[in-house]
Formats: C-alpha cells, sequence, structure tokens
C-alpha cells in the first residue's frame, strides 16, 4: 500500500484526534477505488450528471495569432458547476456516503470547490457546510449566494488574512470537532495522505481523456501540458496520465500577484521553502521564523501559501516546470481569450493561458500543446471590470 | 531524565498553559513566576504560529497578539534561558511542526537543551510522524509529550508505550478553549494508559473551573489549564499578573483537595 510519501514530501502531520479517522478512509478508500459498484456509479454521475468526458477543443484563432503550436483546450469549464471541482467532490461524496457520512464539510477559495461540494451534497442527500475566508466571500459574493441556494451553510472565516489558507484551517478544526459522521471533502491536493492521491486520482480522469483525445486529434502526444497550480489539483489531474511520457512538459503556472519580487505574490515553487503545514511536508512561503505567509492573487483559488506535495516531488525530481504569472499577465490573458476565442475562463485559468501565451513562439508548429481551461470565468466578471476600473452595476 | 517527572512527584499536578510573548516576553518572565509561586507545577509556553490549527479563539488571538508585538523564536528560546535562571520549575513548549522544521531539529532541540526546556508538545505531530524528532529530541533529553483524543481507542496503547515526559490527554474534540461539559469517559481512557505506562497522564482541553479540575484530579495525574489562564491575560494585559495568581492558587487547591 502506497504510504503517503513523495519522495520526501507528503506524510500525515495532524492532531492525534482525526488519526483514526484519516486511517478508515485511507481503507475505505483502498477498498472503493477497485468496487466495481463505486465505479459503475461514479462513472454514471461523471458522465451523466457533470457531463464528462469534457470536449478538447482545437483553439485555431489563438494557435495562427500566437504561431506556433497547435493550441488545445480542454474545457473542464464546461462541467457541471463549471469547473474541475466536481470529479472530486462526486468521487469523495459518493465515497463518504456509502462510509455512513451525513455530513460533509468543505474549504473553498473562489468558491468553485465550495459550490461543486454544496452541489454534490443536495444531489446526495447530505449536509454541507463550507468554509471561505471574508474577503473572498467578498470577492466572490456571488458563489456564496449560490451554495446556499443549493442548500449549503457558509462560513465566512475572519482569522488571518481571511482566504483560502485561513479556510483550510477552520475547516480543519471544524472537522477535530466534529469526525464521527462528517467528511472533510478536501478540494486540492494538499492536506493529509491520502487527501493529495484520492484528490489526484479523480482529477487524473482529466488527463485520461486528454490523452487518448490528443492521440486521437493529433496521432501523437503533445509537447507540453500547461495548467495554472494553487494547491495543484487540476495541473495534478492534467498531469497524472502524462508523467511517464517524459517528452510531454508538464508546466504548473503559479500566482505572482504583483509580481515575485514583491511581498504580493502566492508563487511557492519560486518563493517558497520546505515545511510542514496543512497536514504536509510540501513547499511554502514562509519568513525566516517559519511563520506562514499571508499572501496574494487576484485569483482567490490561487490564493494559497503551500502547494501539493506531489508537485513538490515532480519539482524536486525536475519533471514539472513551475513558473510565475502575474495579476496583469493573469487578466490580459482572460480578455484575450474571450475576444480570440469567445471563452471567459475562470482567473485562475488565465494563468495557464497567459504562459502559453509567452511560450508558444518559441515552440514547433508541428507540435500541439494542452491548456487546462479548469474553470469558467462567469465568477470573475465583475472582479476584472474592477481592477480595470471599470464600474457595473449588478 | 528532564525535570518533568519532579511536577508529580509530591500531589496532583496543576499544569499551566500560556503563550509566550502576549502581551511582551518580559510580562510572559513575570506571569511564568506568579504560576509558580501560585502552585503551577509544570509551565507549558506556547511559541506563538501564524496558523495554529488546534487552537480555539482565544490562544488564536493570543498567537496574533503575541505576533504582532514582535515575537520570535529566539526571543522565546531567550525568554526561556531568563527563567532558567530564576527557577527549576518544568517547562515545556507548544508549538506547531513548521516553527522547528525550519529552525531545523538538530539546532532546535540543541538549542531547548542549552537554554533548560524539559520537553515539547506539538499538536501537529502525531505517532506515525513521530520518528522525525524522536531521536533528536531524546539526543538532548528533551521529552516528547504525547497526546491522546477521545477518539485514540487502541492507538492509545501505542502512544503510550512510547510515551515520555507526561502523557496529554485530550479531553474533548475540536480545539483548544474553555467548555462547560466534558462528555468523554476520561477514567477509562486513564485506565488503559496506566496498564501500559507509568508515565504520569494530564488531562487538558476546555478546563476551567476549579470542579472540573477537582474532578478530573481524582482519576488522572494532574490537570491541563491554558484558554481560561491566556483568557485574564486578553483581559488585563500587562497588569495581567495578580489575577493570574489568585486564578491559579484556586485552581492548584481544587486539583490537591
Amino acid at each position: 500500500m502506497f504510504n503517503g510519501r513523495f519522495g520526501n514530501f507528503g506524510g500525515q502531520y495532524i492532531p492525534e484526534t482525526l488519526m483514526n479517522e484519516i486511517h478508515q478512509l485511507e481503507k475505505s478508500y483502498e477498498f472503493y477505488k477497485n468496487d466495481k459498484d463505486f465505479n459503475e456509479e461514479l462513472d454514471k454521475l461523471l458522465k451523466e450528471y457533470a457531463g464528462r468526458p469534457s470536449l478538447l477543443y482545437y483553439a485555431e484563432k489563438m494557435t495562427k495569432d500566437l504561431g506556433g503550436p497547435k493550441i488545445y483546450l480542454k474545457r473542464e469549464d464546461l462541467n457541471h458547476t463549471g469547473s474541475h471541482k466536481i470529479n472530486n467532490v462526486l468521487g469523495q461524496v459518493l465515497m463518504a456516503k456509502k462510509m455512513g457520512k451525513t455530513r460533509i464539510i468543505a474549504e473553498t477559495g473562489a468558491g468553485q470547490h465550495g459550490v461543486a461540494a454544496a452541489t454534490a451534497a443536495a444531489l446526495l442527500d447530505m449536509e454541507c457546510e463550507v468554509f471561505m475566508g471574508k474577503e473572498d466571500t467578498e470577492r466572490q459574493a456571488l458563489n456564496v449566494y449560490r451554495m446556499e441556494l443549493l442548500g449549503a451553510k457558509v462560513h465566512a472565516v475572519s482569522s488571518g488574512t481571511g482566504t483560502l489558507k485561513d479556510a483550510v484551517n477552520e475547516a480543519m478544526r471544524e472537522w477535530t470537532n466534529r469526525v464521527s459522521d462528517t467528511h472533510y471533502v478536501l478540494g486540492s491536493v494538499m492536506g493529509p495522505h491520502p487527501f493529495p492521491m484520492i484528490v489526484r486520482d479523480f482529477q487524473s480522469v482529466i488527463s485520461k481523456e486528454a490523452r487518448e483525445q490528443i492521440l486521437e486529434y493529433e496521432g501523437k502526444l503533445p509537447a507540453a501540458v500547461v495548467a495554472c497550480v494553487g494547491g495543484g489539483s487540476n495541473a495534478m489531474g492534467m498531469f497524472y496520465n502524462f508523467i511517464e511520457d517524459k517528452d510531454v512538459r508538464l508546466i504548473g503556472c503559479e500566482a505572482a500577484g504583483l509580481g515575485v519580487d514583491t511581498d504580493k505574490h502566492a508563487a511557492t515553487i519560486a518563493k517558497g521553502r520546505e515545511g510542514i503545514f496543512h497536514g504536509m511536508k510540501s513547499y511554502f512561503c514562509q519568513d525566516s521564523d517559519g511563520q506562514i505567509d499571508q499572501v496574494y492573487s487576484i485569483s482567490a483559488g490561487l490564493d494559497y501559501p503551500g502547494i501539493g506535495p506531489e508537485h513538490a516531488y515532480l519539482h524536486d525530481i525536475g519533471r514539472a516546470e513551475y513558473v510565475p504569472v502575474t495579476d496583469e499577465e493573469a487578466v490580459e490573458a482572460f480578455e484575450y481569450l474571450a475576444r480570440m476565442e469567445g471563452i471567459i475562463c475562470a482567473i485562475e485559468s488565465a494563468h495557464a493561458v497567459a504562459h502559453v501565451k509567452k511560450i508558444a513562439g518559441s515552440m514547433s508548429k508541428d507540435d500541439s500543446i494542452i491548456i487546462c481551461l479548469s474553470g469558467r470565468g462567469d465568477k470573475d466578471v465583475a472582479a476584472i471590470a474592477r481592477y480595470r476600473g471599470v464600474k457595473i452595476y449588478e | 531524565m528532564s525535570r518533568i517527572h519532579t511536577a508529580f512527584e509530591k500531589e496532583k499536578a496543576f499544569i499551566a498553559f500560556i503563550t509566550a510573548g502576549d502581551p511582551t516576553m518580559d510580562k510572559t518572565e513575570e506571569f511564568v513566576y506568579e504560576m509558580e509561586r501560585a502552585g503551577a507545577d509544570l509551565i507549558e509556553l506556547g511559541i506563538p504560529f501564524s496558523d495554529p490549527i488546534a487552537e480555539g479563539v482565544v490562544i488564536q488571538d493570543a498567537n496574533i497578539r503575541a505576533l504582532e508585538a514582535g515575537a520570535s523564536l529566539q526571543k522565546v528560546f531567550d525568554l526561556v534561558e531568563r527563567i532558567r535562571k530564576n527557577t527549576q520549575v518544568p517547562l515545556v513548549f507548544l508549538t506547531y511542526m513548521n516553527p522547528v522544521h525550519n529552525y531545523g531539529y538538530e539546532a532546535f532541540f540543541e538549542k531547548c537543551k542549552a537554554v533548560g526546556l524539559d520537553g515539547i508538545i506539538i499538536p501537529d505531530l502525531p505517532f506515525e510522524e513521530k520518528g522525525e524528532i524522536r531521536d533528536v529530541a531524546k539526543a538532548n533529553g528533551i521529552d516528547i509529550i504525547s497526546l491522546i483524543a477521545p477518539t485514540s481507542d487502541e492507538r492509545a496503547r501505542t502512544i503510550a508505550r512510547d510515551a515520555s515526559g507526561f502523557i496529554y490527554v485530550v479531553s474533548s474534540m475540536g480545539v483548544t478553549g474553555v467548555r462547560s461539559e466534558i462528555r468523554t469517559d476520561l477514567p477509562s481512557i486513564i485506565k488503559t494508559l496506566k496498564e501500559e505506562t507509568d508515565v504520569p497522564c494530564a488531562v487538558g482541553f476546555g478546563i476551567n473551573t476549579t470542579t472540573q479540575a477537582h474532578d478530573i484530579a481524582q482519576y488522572s495525574d494532574g490537570v491541563i489549564v491554558g484558554s481560561a489562564i491566556v483568557k485574564i491575560v486578553a483581559k488585563y494585559g500587562a497588569e495581567a499578573g495578580p489575577h493570574i495568581y489568585e486564578y491559579v492558587k484556586e485552581m492548584k487547591e481544587a486539583t490537591v483537595s
């Protein structure tokens, strides 16, 4: 059985109160991942409810404009609830229900994971409470109401900077408070083992499909796959089935906020150091005394001071590359994709689009490149308008 | 052997927690002496951390106050060094893993030994990950205090067999903070622990009244109080000394009566 370590990273650094529960979760997952009934049920939900497989769309205008490799967009934004988060949530909530849980809790940054969790809870008759940083409830107010419409209770977390890190702190505290009937649906490839593995496995459907699709369309593998990275769940999903394909570059785009040379960024690989936090050993943005940094990004979903342990490992062994992308570059890419392809993507995903804009010109036209378009951008329209100084009345 | 055993030698122990650097390191030093004078047998010093995931609101706020007042790990070490010149009361840290990892395990535990610390409590270091620091802590004579939770079940035996210093029995689910009622079957948990080890068992989390302290002392080796003391610091700030003394004195009396 997998020991929960990716090289030196990962592990289970959590309070004793949660240890038996996390061991039980490990056991349950080992059972259900090979269980025929569970997988049939999950496949049915993914297909008929979430809308999988998601499209692999050839962005022809963008390709011509950039003059490089053929650019494909893996359209996770077209999933039900508008992002890749539903892949993991359906898997975890279905499993939690089979484990006899009646209540789920979740953290959320931009609100995409919270909305997905609230959706799955509504569908599968579970009680649902979502922890969201106060700052994020303000910049993503629409998603708060969306979760409430779905029957979830949303807690605005005001400790710390009131962002994703603080939401995770509070969700962990709540889990230690009430664990017997409650499953914590962690939304990214982070936290204590087995979460990084479970979330990766449920998200790996992205690269499983994309690999088959690109081979069908192009007859060969892409030169690179590119995804945005906060905790890193869509990136891990996008990378996973390409890890063994050594010629495929795996590129993760971190939020550089106002720039990695300022103190307003969330670029963990670029600026962080190894540490232990939120149940895992990985890279974290932290000060010289080991205090976790209060990070910043325009994108609530990437506004996190750590990164999943498998990413830390892929970085250390040189298998994946991680690059910083600033707010300004992401906003430009957000606008670019809207005008060029008629697709309004999430500001998180726009970080990946921005990096491809930078590198496409230097790559061969005979190759292809896949961008994971992890979510749709409806939630970000108001914030982008604010960023551009445009007044809109909702 | 560390000084921790001395806390449990005479009678039931009263263990007091305080966040270092709240409101200042000098005040923390004064509060430690007040607590010892009032009868505290062992003092837990919380190393302020940005994200204390096992703490309730009271101690979270104390962490923020301490950090805003300029607390750092170096200053906490300096504090222990000063305290140790004046008293032999057993001192343990409560810290999260990241500051320890960041300082470097060897350097951290050597420093602990040099300043005269006795033990360390790390809420986000469960038994499975203890190997990370077990040897280096032992080499420097620092006891790693094991935690037992209401959910530990059979794990309690394994943890007890590896315990040193004292065992911290967590009274309730959730995070630290005062509670009016404790529902866990603590006597049976402690009975299980006693079957495996002679290491003293003290109970903490939620305890704030003299009645609770007295009741818990009937079947355990000691009572741990944190949030209730930190609340006094929050209320009186730099003037908290006499109030802490009064509170600790009545709690210690209830513990041994």
